[in-house]
């Protein structure tokens, strides 16, 4: 497959970029839409909160990121049930327009694992609602079949827990919810550095999404730089097919005419 | 009349305000925000014509940056 034809299609949307990135955790929104440009993603997660009443003029996340030039997936961090998560989503797609969304109920604050029940009811609902969900899950191929049969429009594993930075823990997951998945599967959250999203890609997930690998770097700009060219080069390693793993030497010279 | 908007009480508003009453005295963008009033969505279309009453419940939701 030439890899400049080569699109991630999300219910129907036809995106160029595999990296979605989140707006959080930014020093400004300047630094946000710069790191944004450097890393050639055309979604952004964004989160749903109440208006600041008593500073209506502080500065707008849409005056830095335009929602016409970058598609805004409304996420529903912070939610711990499906009712908060619909009521959130709902919300979102009459302020946005949209019908595209992320949803993310987690249970405890510690280590922000998704609820997967709760997760299921709040896809349910949703979908019922007419809404295209993208839903953060946990690494289990099981609770990620039941979501894809449910109508979910992209199956989004955790490589780690949240903002933690350690890498693709369970390789071996990730590979069996590639396998057994049709619809597009994105390593959302826990990647740490630039291998870590190549990793993702390799083992043939369509997208990787990340806020705090890029977000906290100590230049954010470079390292969104790094992660466009890390999901390009996991991705096209993965088009490409590595080579087998062997357990002895193989000479790459010819060993035939020496001399 | 009384609105709870956003968890805070504003005690002191002219009765028979529209929800685009309401967005307008709290000099509020009118794009890219959202309206509930007593856990029920206001769509924009009903900005003009919804009227709020006394003790409704409102929240009013924007973007802002997240993962």
């Amino acid at each position: 497959m030439a890899t400049d034809t080569d699109r991630l299609v999300i219910a129907g949307h036809e995106f160029s970029s595999r990296l979605i990135i989140g707006t959080g955790k930014y020093e400004t929104y300047q630094q946000n839409a710069d790191a944004l440009a450097a890393s050639g993603a055309e979604i952004v997660t964004v989160a749903v909160r109440r208006v600041n009443l008593t500073n209506p003029n502080e500065p707008l996340l849409v005056d830095f990121i335009d929602p016409k030039k970058t598609v805004y997936l409304p996420n529903t961090a912070g939610c711990f049930t499906g009712e908060d998560a619909v009521r959130t989503l709902r919300l979102a797609r009459e302020a946005g327009g949209w019908d595209l969304v992320k949803l993310e109920v987690l249970s405890d604050p510690k280590h922000l694992y998704p609820d997967m029940e709760e997760t299921m009811r709040a896809a349910k609902l949703l979908i019922a609602d007419g809404f295209e969900v993208m839903v953060y899950c946990s690494d289990d191929p099981v609770f990620a079949r039941k979501l894809e049969d449910l109508g979910c429009a992209a199956i989004m594993p955790l490589g780690a827990p949240i903002g933690s930075g350690l890498g693709i823990q369970n390789q071996v997951n990730i590979r069996l919810i590639v396998e057994q998945t049709s619809v597009p599967v994105i390593v959302d959250a826990g990647v740490g550095t630039a291998s870590d999203a190549a990793i993702a890609m390799e083992l043939g997930c369509d997208g990787v999404l990340m806020n705090t690998a890029i977000a906290e770097a100590k230049d954010p700009i470079l390292m969104a730089k790094a992660m466009k060219h890390a999901v390009k080069a996991g991705r096209q390693a993965y088009l490409a097919g590595r080579m087998p793993r062997k357990k002895y030497a193989d000479p790459s010279s010819p060993l035939a005419g020496l001399i | 009349m009384k609105l709870i908007i956003n968890g805070e009480t504003y005690a002191e508003l002219k009765a028979d305000m529209s929800v685009l009453d309401l967005l307008t005295y709290l000099n509020l963008p009118k794009a890219k925000i959202a309206v509930e009033c007593n856990k029920e969505i206001v769509p924009k279309s009903g900005y003009k014509t919804v009227l709020l009453r006394d003790g409704d419940v409102l929240e009013i939701i924007t973007f802002i940056g997240g993962g």
